[in-house]
């Protein structure tokens, strides 16, 4: 919203090609997890040793607290449009995410998630109401171009960009996803092509976000989606209730997600049962674990003037310390055919995903240095 | 046998993993090492101006 906001339709494209950028970085993990059975906290463990394997899972922990705590943020502030206060807002999101895989099958959670996606294209809708110059967006969106200059915020926002797409904890979900839904080598083709229908469906959505900002909050001053939501709502309710939803539903995906993350690692590495398809009481290590991340996050939320400014600077500070790191190690990983067989990296993926990584790893330290010290690209 | 608190088991957990997963399981070529001292700096250098900004902002 806020490159939308800033920057009308001049970064579309930006969005586009991140479509590729996060397929590669994802199938890779699929193909990793499909063959070693094994989640990329645990696969770290193994392969390179226990200064790495706790180096991942401990940043990876704090992340995760960190940016779900940035979820609780967005999902709180969403709704007190509403006019719902947010400690009514935290007790359902808890209550919600820890019920959703009482009945301790995997294909029932994944259901009830993929209904949470689709209601994320309620954006869709949104961007017909306002009714966009389509030949605007194409030749000023579409095609590639910096109509603005390579200036300061410029590469800021580009960075920012990139970094919500291609976010660490991405990396070990994915793969622990793979593991516990129990996928084979058979069944990559499949999840190489479901991987592909989730990086279109993100890169989609947040194009339309992008255009909803860039026809009817160009030029205003907004600094987040729900601010966003608050000046759309006088324009055209529809539209400011559609965002405000979108948000919401986006937080909540988020914390679902990364709530997992987290214990999934745990589960891993500490040897606690850690399947969604466990059967009740099995799995008691992994559940309190999800438990208290989510309410750890949330009560940071509620403590009267919490610094919620810093803490979100700061999540994007941590993640440039594990996003390199995580990627590097996918890469490794798919390079030894001791790991993965005949499904390691060809030369052309290798200079492929080698070419992405490098990419993603300066563009993600120039974004947190840019967070640590504002003003340093002028 | 006397139970072991909580700390305790967590403290042998750790241990234990710490014995697991004491050597790579993976023979780490030249490229890898290298790959990794690369992110040993990279850390490194991330870590001091992150103490750096702690510190100056205190």
């Amino acid at each position: 919203m806020v490159t939308g906001s800033e920057f009308r339709y001049s970064f579309v494209w930006v969005l586009l090609l991140l479509m590729p950028v996060a397929y590669t970085c994802q199938e890779m993990c699929v193909r990793l997890g499909a063959i070693t059975k094994r989640g990329h906290a645990e696969a770290i463990f193994d392969a390179f040793g226990s200064f790495w394997g706790w180096f991942s899972l401990t940043d990876l922990t704090i992340t995760d607290v960190l940016t779900i705590t940035t979820e609780f943020i967005g999902m709180t502030a969403a709704m007190s449009i509403f006019g719902i206060r947010p400690w009514i807002t935290e007790i359902f999101v808890i209550t919600f995410i820890m019920a959703i895989v009482i009945n301790g099958r995997y294909w029932t959670w994944e259901k009830i998630v993929l209904a949470l996606c689709v209601l994320n294209l309620i954006y869709i809708p949104a961007a017909f109401l306002v009714h966009p110059n389509l030949s605007q967006v194409f030749f000023h969106g579409v095609i590639p171009g910096f109509p603005y200059g390579l200036t300061g915020p410029v590469i800021f926002l580009l960075m920012a960009n990139v970094g919500t797409t291609i976010a660490p904890w991405m990396i070990f979900f994915h793969q622990s996803s793979v593991v516990d839904k129990n996928l084979r080598a058979k069944d990559i083709p499949y999840e190489r092509a479901d991987t592909a229908l989730g990086a279109t469906f993100t890169v989609v959505t947040a194009s339309v976000l992008v255009i909803v900002a860039g026809t009817l909050l160009y030029g205003k001053n907004i600094d987040s989606a729900a601010a966003a939501a608050r000046l759309l709502i006088p324009m055209n309710a529809y539209i400011g209730t559609f965002v405000a939803i979108g948000l919401f539903d986006a937080g909540l995906l988020g914390a679902i997600a990364i709530s997992m993350t987290s214990a999934w690692a745990f589960g891993e590495v500490f040897g606690w049962s850690h399947s969604l398809n466990a059967k009740k009481g099995q799995s008691r290590g992994f559940t309190l674990f999800r438990l208290l991340v989510l309410v750890f996050a949330a009560s940071i939320v509620l403590i009267p003037g919490a610094p919620l400014v810093t803490i979100t600077l700061f999540v994007q500070v941590i993640a440039v310390t594990l996003l390199p790191a995580a990627l590097m190690f996918l890469i490794l990983l798919l390079n030894e055919e001791e790991v993965v067989g005949k499904y390691k990296n060809t030369r052309l993926q290798n200079i492929l995903s080698g070419s992405i990584v490098g990419v993603i790893i300066i563009l993600s330290t120039l974004y947190g240095l840019g967070t640590l010290f504002p003003g340093i690209f002028g | 046998m006397r139970a072991m608190n909580p700390l305790q088991r967590f403290v042998n957990k750790i241990r234990e993993i710490n014995k697991r997963y004491a050597t790579p399981r993976i023979k780490l070529s030249r490229r890898t090492r290298l790959a990794l001292l690369a992110l040993r700096l990279y850390l490194i250098i991330l870590v001091i101006l992150l103490a750096y900004k702690f510190f100056t902002i205190l």
